[in-house]
């Protein structure tokens, strides 16, 4: 009796370790299947500047299209251009341009990049409250970061040295502000390269000497409201124009604020169709608001038109 | 009688397989040792195609993305990471050593067994925690004091540093202490020394080599830092001046690079090359640390 009952347990055993067998390769064998397009989480991945403003535009879309999956990361513009190269992700941010570096690369990989243009930032120049100074042109901000202006005096300030902030290699913002504004020459050494916009306006608020750059989106709290204990400098392009500020919406739509940028995505090859429905979001009018409300500024006809071609 | 033969060539059998195992993971770790070695070095050696080495070592000028002319000269770096290390063990050092002795000498058995495991405790606090202390703290801090602008700058990095250090250096110098043959003690009091006379005298000499371990050891913690440093010294690249320059540390400037660097280009190879520098200032300081150690152990034996 006692024997017919191992005999049956043990039976049973061998059953269920073939059951378990089976299913374990059934699971395999789905897993190894790929998922419908549309189930796939989409990997968004780069510029700092952009991360923001991203995340709240996917959060939106997910809202309204409940099946979409969209998972937003930071890191850089060249972080996001890297793992867009590599396969990591489906759509890089940016902050500027692709480098003749990367595209090589890319080609090399056989990734071939889409650019499309989601919203144009203005950099703003920054320095603490107490700072008697209101403007300063183009070349001023160039020499300043250049470390070729190294105090505050020359420029009808208070006699203190200049204390400089800025991103770190890795920040569309750097790359931009060196190729427009530094004339692509070298940043002075004694600059302090900090981890983001966020950690450039904490430092200027503190050191009355400071002076930093960050996207405009950057100058605004979770209320809209101006940050407390910075100054947003306004910015004339050579001695004799008229000066701007980046506040003023109107300076940048019209470009008359002297710096200013496109903002991208870029996707390998036509984007699938979930990529392409989100980015289109992103350009129609809603997301356009979003762009806008965000403390960035909406695109122009000619991006646009541009940004049409590439979704097909 | 044949059972127990059995029984013993099971168990003799089991013996050799657990010391083969415990062979193999001593081995292993040698092997991971030297293939993170030998990873770094193959990754190193492209990077030298296009940097003069002797440019890489002497010049002061880091700017692989420059516009003008990709610059990759690391002596800013190695000073400064000397400089902030530096730094914290003359912080760390006096503090570490004097809290040791006041542990293994002064307090009572009660407060030992209290004080002992929370300063050990100070080891776990994470450092990202503590770089953010020195960001909103300490930079502040500095900055009143010295009637600075800003606090970000290499004694910023070295008090944090110093605190990281602490728990290694007060550890490993109180069990040194301890260690100590009481009868050492006991014979220099017998000689009309009092307690002062005895720890600075007899007590400290004797276990001089323990406490210059922990001093590597502790070393050792802060030259490879990469957080907090990142955080709070404000990683400007031109050559420090001093204590209150802010400063890039070799662990911080390949943090803030490597995320970014287009890949198998020079600048990435170069990083490596950052790397391996670093691999071989900290190797070379636990391997003086543990030279140190065995020196003591043979010593008190």
């Amino acid at each position: 009796m006692e024997k017919q009952t191992k005999n049956k347990n043990l039976k049973n055993r061998a059953a269920q370790f073939w059951k378990t067998g089976l299913l374990l390769l059934l699971t395999a064998i789905i897993l190894t299947v790929p998922l419908p397009a549309q189930k796939r989480m989409i990997q968004i991945k780069g510029s700092d500047t952009l991360v923001n403003l991203v995340q709240v535009l996917a959060e939106e879309y997910m809202a309204k299209n409940p099946g979409a999956a969209i998972a937003v990361l930071g890191g850089g513009s060249g972080t996001g251009i890297t793992a867009l190269i590599n396969g990591t992700c489906d759509l890089a941010d940016h902050s500027r341009e692709w480098k003749q570096k990367e595209l090589d690369l890319a080609y090399e990989k056989g990734v071939k990049p889409r650019i499309f243009a989601i919203a144009i930032d203005a950099l703003s120049i920054v320095v603490n409250e107490k700072n008697p100074i209101d403007i300063l042109t183009m070349a001023q901000v160039g020499s300043i970061f250049r470390g070729e202006i190294k105090n505050w005096k020359v420029l009808g300030g208070a006699d203190q040295k200049i204390s400089l902030y800025g991103r770190q290699s890795n920040s569309g913002t750097y790359a931009f502000l060196q190729e427009h504004v530094l004339n692509n020459k070298n940043y002075s050494p004694d600059v302090k390269e900090m981890n983001g916009n966020a950690q450039i306006i904490e430092a200027v608020t503190q050191d009355v000497a400071g002076i930093g750059y960050v996207g405009v989106g950057y100058l605004f709290d979770q209320n809209g409201q101006l940050r407390k204990g910075i100054k947003v400098l306004k910015i004339k392009k050579d001695e004799t124009s008229p000066e701007y500020s980046p506040l003023n919406k109107e300076a940048v739509y019209s470009a008359r604020y002297p710096i200013s940028r496109p903002l991208y995505q870029s996707t390998n090859g036509k984007p699938s169709v979930a990529v392409a429905n989100f980015i289109r979001f992103e350009l129609s009018p809603e997301g356009q608001a979003i762009v806008e409300r965000e403390g960035f500024f909406r695109i122009g006809k000619e991006l646009q038109a541009e940004n049409e071609k590439n979704l097909k | 009688m044949i059972s127990v033969k059995k029984k013993s060539l099971a168990s003799e059998f089991k013996e050799k397989l657990i010391e083969k195992l415990l062979a193999t993971s001593g081995l292993l770790v040698l092997m991971i040792l030297a293939s993170i070695f030998a990873l770094l070095l193959i990754t190193t050696i492209p990077a030298f195609k296009e940097i003069n080495l002797k440019e890489f070592l002497t010049s002061s000028r880091w700017d692989p993305t420059s516009p003008e002319k990709p610059e990759y000269g690391i002596l800013s770096m190695v000073v400064s990471t000397l400089l902030v290390t530096a730094g914290a063990l003359a912080i760390a050092f006096p503090l570490g050593l004097g809290v040791a002795a006041y542990l293994s000498d002064v307090a009572n058995h009660k407060v030992r067994e209290i004080v002992k495991p929370i300063v050990e405790l100070l080891a776990a606090i994470p450092s990202v925690v503590v770089g953010f202390v020195g960001l909103t703290l300490v930079g502040p801090l500095i900055a009143r004091i010295f009637k600075l602008s800003n606090g970000l700058n290499a004694l910023n990095g070295s008090l944090l540093l110093a605190i990281m250090a602490l728990p290694t250096i007060i550890s490993i110098s109180e069990d040194s202490l301890q260690a100590v043959p009481p009868s050492y003690v006991k014979a220099s009091l017998a000689l009309g020394a009092n307690r002062w006379q005895s720890l600075v005298r007899v007590k400290i000499p004797a276990a001089i080599s323990g406490i210059t371990a922990s001093f590597m050891l502790g070393l050792g913690r802060a030259i490879g830092e990469t957080m907090t440093v990142l955080m709070a010294t404000g990683n400007a690249r031109s050559f420090p001046h001093g204590f209150l320059d802010s400063v890039r540390t070799l662990s911080a400037n390949i943090a803030i690079e490597l995320g970014e660097v287009p890949y198998y280009t020079t600048h990435y190879y170069a990083l490596f090359a950052l790397g391996l520098i670093l691999f071989i200032m900290t190797f070379l300081i636990n391997l003086t640390a543990d030279l140190i150690l065995e020196k003591q152990k043979r010593k008190l034996q």
